[in-house]
């Protein structure tokens, strides 16, 4: 299968991404101002700070060429995986529910967290277990999840809360300790923390890769 | 109006930019006339202590510059060494300190963005950044609004470009309140063949500037802020700080290592301090040849601006290079998939003269040599002071304390604390290569390359401004073996220094006696280790009406270490591993230690002689044992003593220990001298250390215990080690 990695002007990740992901498949960069996605089975759209992000994250981001050719591989069931900023992203063009505000604490937060897998049926989840707990790092200034009560229930009840930070591990405030949602279909999700930073125990721990690792095997041939 | 003769209008114009007399006679005689305004502008620049070095050059000749792994040494945007197998890291530290104090938040972060292009100037993908900073005492309301928004300004910058912040240092002390100081250190990564340097090449070639519009910010950045002492009216400076646009940067970034890749350009050279007239001189000056610059292209935020408004502004995020004309249309498609504006500004000429146009008319033309070599150096009038000339700090701590009590007092004194709720405002881990970070250990370490392989640097920054106010000789030299000392700690030879010399005004004889010792120190404790001066940086009249600031020489070294899985940490992990102290046979004293600084105790005048050579040994055995893989942790013994290295390798991993020293006085727990280690691990491993290695104890349990002196619950340490928090609610 092949990964294709978001590249905005700005991004700061989407090469870690790449790496990432060449670890479980086939990857490459796709340009923000380019309207095809090449084939690609899955999209990442990275973290950093698309276009500068000084309107509001992900403000600008929504409108480039490549967000309407990843928004039609959304809605035809492609999948979609948005890491901070990517998640952002994917918020401000309505592909995901909720949004991301600044953080409680209203400064930048890199730090190791240790999130637990709430939902193991998803493509993006299916290599861990429910109650699996990985650790990975955050870094960001608006990482706090927020959706109206009535959506949390909902996003609850349809199985879309698929990551949460472990108690006394939320480092921004998100409500619910939300740390990464989906879709109602699934097929989209977007995650605060950052799995690529997590795939070798060298540079910190490799839990991050069996994202990743999901939805490779997700899409592998049967 | 005869040649040599001055203006009674131009002269005061003159003084009014920071010239003295004697240098504005000696630029007309240059020039054989009067300049106009444009050229005076420029040569004003040029010739300040900033750009010329000139109460400083002489004295820099004294440190060694020549090494087995230089590849780039002094002149260039940024110094190189070989790490093997065809790859360099490119380095460089610089000072950003009177722009910070005026207005932290931009003054730090185009310190960053300014340290980032001298690393990319030279065709190298900056990989890491560290920051050396220096406040007052965070009991006053402007070191915190400093600290703040310094270390805002920081992150705002490096987090946003994708290059990690992966070490540092602060300190908090008195002297500094006024003057605070932001140092920033870059590291860049290059293959070695693909190192360009910024001298112009080939009549004819066309002169391009890339990235941002110029504007008016920054302009006298060099001189009027630079080089002057700092006064109660620098809120009227802050125009002359530039504003920072990293996402600017970040397309220059990309699209300059792009052009570099193709092979597109022949040089390459940033726009730093004096924007346009220093970069285009120094570029024409390193090829001996002329430029010409028309003013009138280069893209403007103003369109008003005068012409020398346009060859001194500071304006953030410009490049400047040198193409062939035939490479025109490629830098353009490059520069426009990029979204980065490049603009033909002028050509390379053979006249050896910086020619300035406005269209067709000539406005300035000047000899370059004499805007880059004939600016006067001066000689420093040294005077030893015959006391101490910083008054004690305030006492905090009752000297009849005894251990415990001084224990937690030094662990949550500032100086001392935790740097997390620093450092967790960085990104320490973005391009993957970070195996240790903040904290983790006494050096950071970077894989060269993400998915390993290709071996592993170290890098720390050092620099301690009290000891060197105690004696600018052996301080500098404890700050050279201190950093050499965490280099060791994870199993990392030194490869090449990078210095700022952050000192008050040079035409003070006390300060120039710091500054002549300190590079002295410098010069002798860098010869006994074999390591060169790849380049820096010198940032002098950082006083105020409060008098100088503690002589504070930053160091900043990178070494090479071949495998990073083995390099140790700074904590105990493993109940029952054994705790050896390894020294160099330095006796620790108290005066002039952090705890001397917390009782309020005068600086001495003079700190205990460093015998160079034993320590050089010593880190030469920590280093051999480091690599071996057989050590769980390695922690260097600095600031308040073996206590407290003890509690911080306790606390880094949350494990206890239970030692007994061979002298438990308040002394020899909390003095200080260089070359001395903490170790654990399996009691094979510290046997491998010969007698060196002195066992004291074991590792384990919850809490830290010396007998004959007290014991401390982890939770008790870590709630004094955590007192820097409060500084950022």
């Amino acid at each position: 299968m092949r990964f294709g990695v978001v590249r905005f002007p700005g991004s700061c990740d989407e090469t870690d991404a790449l790496l990432a992901c060449k670890r479980y498949g086939d990857a490459e960069l796709l340009w923000h101002g380019d309207s095809d996605l090449w084939g690609v089975d899955a999209v990442v759209v990275p973290g950093g700070f698309s276009y500068g992000d000084y309107l509001r994250v992900g403000a600008i981001a929504r409108f480039s060429p490549v967000m309407d050719a990843v928004a039609e591989h959304a809605r035809a069931g492609g999948i979609v995986f948005g890491i901070c900023n990517g998640f952002q992203v994917l918020c401000e063009a309505g592909l995901l529910p909720g949004a991301l505000l600044p953080n409680a604490g209203l400064r930048f937060v890199c730090r190791q967290v240790d999130v637990e897998v709430v939902n193991a049926d998803t493509p993006f989840t299916r290599a861990c277990e429910p109650g699996d707990i990985l650790s990975i790092p955050v870094k960001h200034t608006t990482g706090r999840y927020y959706a109206p009560e009535e959506d949390l229930r909902d996003l609850d009840a349809h199985g879309q809360i698929l990551l949460r930070y472990r108690e006394g591990h939320n480092p921004n405030g998100s409500v619910a300790d939300i740390a990464g949602v989906s879709n109602r279909e699934r097929n989209v999700m977007g995650l605060m923390p950052h799995p690529e930073h997590a795939v070798d125990p060298l540079t910190g721990s490799a839990d991050g890769g069996r994202l990743f690792e999901s939805m490779a095997t997700a899409l592998a041939p049967a | 109006m005869s040649a040599g003769a001055a203006s009674a209008d131009r002269l005061a114009e003159a003084r009014a930019l920071g010239l003295n007399d004697f240098e504005y006679e000696l630029i007309v005689e240059k020039m054989g006339r009067e300049p106009n305004g444009v050229e005076l502008a420029v040569f004003s620049l040029m010739w300040s202590e900033h750009c010329a070095y000139k109460h400083s050059k002489k004295l820099l000749g004294r440190l060694p510059t020549e090494g087995p792994h230089l590849l780039m040494g002094p002149g260039e945007n940024a110094g190189a060494v070989t790490v093997g197998s065809g790859l360099a890291i490119a380095f460089k530290v610089e000072s950003h300190n009177h722009p910070s104090a005026v207005e932290p938040f931009q003054g730090a972060a185009t310190g960053v963005g300014g340290i980032l292009r001298d690393v990319f100037a030279v065709g190298a993908r900056p990989i890491a950044v560290l920051d050396s900073l220096r406040f007052g005492e965070l009991s006053s309301g402007r070191s915190r609004y400093l600290l703040d928004g310094a270390v805002s300004g920081i992150g705002h910058y490096g987090n946003s470009i994708g290059v990690p912040t992966v070490g540092g240092e602060v300190y908090f002390e008195g002297p500094y309140e006024q003057n605070c100081l932001v140092n920033a250190m870059c590291l860049g990564i290059a293959r070695e063949d693909r190192l360009i340097r910024s001298a112009a090449a080939g009549v004819g070639n066309l002169l391009v500037l890339m990235g941002a519009r110029t504007g008016r910010d920054g302009i006298g950045g060099a001189s009027v802020l630079a080089s002057a002492e700092l006064d109660s009216k620098d809120a009227s400076k802050r125009p002359t700080v530039q504003i920072g646009d990293p996402f600017e940067e970040k397309r220059l970034l990309e699209c300059c290592l792009e052009l570099l890749d193709r092979g597109a350009l022949r040089s390459l050279q940033d726009l730093g301090a004096a924007g346009l007239s220093s970069s285009s001189s120094e570029m024409a000056s390193k090829g001996e040849v002329g430029l010409d610059i028309d003013v009138s292209r280069v893209p403007l935020r103003e369109d008003d601006m005068e012409p020398f408004e346009i060859m001194v502004s500071e304006s953030q995020e410009r490049m400047l290079c040198v193409i062939e004309p035939d490479k025109l249309a490629e830098l353009e498609e490059v520069c426009g998939r990029w979204e980065v504006r490049a603009t033909a500004i002028g050509e390379v000429t053979g006249g050896r003269r910086l020619r300035v146009l406005d269209g067709d008319e000539v406005v300035g033309d000047m000899p370059v040599d004499a805007l880059v070599d004939d600016c006067p150096l001066y000689d420093l009038e040294p005077a030893a002071p015959s006391e101490q000339i910083y008054a004690p700090p305030p006492r905090v701590l009752d000297p009849a304390a005894d251990a415990r009590e001084t224990l937690l007092a030094l662990l949550s004194s500032h100086n001392l604390a935790s740097r997390r709720p620093l450092f967790e405002q960085y990104d320490s881990i973005v391009q993957s290569r970070t195996v240790r970070r903040p904290e983790d250990a006494d050096a950071a370490v970077l894989q060269l390359a993400p998915d390993g392989g290709e071996g592993a640097i170290a890098v720390s920054i050092d620099g301690n401004g009290r000891r060197v106010a105690c004696d600018p000789y052996t301080g500098t030299v404890e700050a050279v073996l201190e950093c050499a000392a965490n280099l060791a700690c994870v199993g990392a030879e030194p490869l090449g220094l990078t210095n700022c010399l952050n000192f008050g005004n040079p035409e003070k004889p006390h300060v120039a006696w710091q500054l002549e010792r300190s590079v002295a120190g410098m010069a002798d404790a860098l010869r006994e280790l074999g390591v060169p001066v790849v380049g820096g940086n010198v940032s002098l009249y950082n006083e105020s009406g409060d008098g100088p600031i503690y002589p504070t020489p930053v160091v900043g070294m990178v070494g090479a270490l071949p495998d990073a899985a083995l390099a140790p940490r700074s904590g105990f992990s493993e109940e029952g591993h054994v705790v050896a102290f390894v020294s160099a046979g330095v006796e620790p004293s108290l005066p002039g230690s952090e705890l001397a600084k917390l009782r309020g105790d005068e600086l001495p005048l003079g700190l205990p002689e460093v015998d160079v050579a034993a320590v050089r040994e010593m880190l030469d055995a920590v280093r051999s044992a480091a690599r071996g893989g057989g050590l769980a942790s390695v922690h260097d013994v600095a600031e308040g003593g073996v206590a407290v290295a003890l509690a911080e390798s306790c606390l880094a991993r949350g494990v206890g220990a239970s030692v007994s020293l061979p002298d438990s006085s308040l002394d020899a727990m909390f003095g200080e001298g260089v070359g001395r280690f903490l170790v654990a691990g399996e009691r094979s491993a510290i046997e491998a250390l010969g007698d060196r290695a002195a066992v004291i104890g074991t590792v384990g349990g919850d809490a830290l215990e010396i007998e004959g002196a007290g014991s401390w619950s982890l939770s008790e340490l870590r709630d004094a080690h955590a007192a820097l928090a409060e500084a950022f609610v």
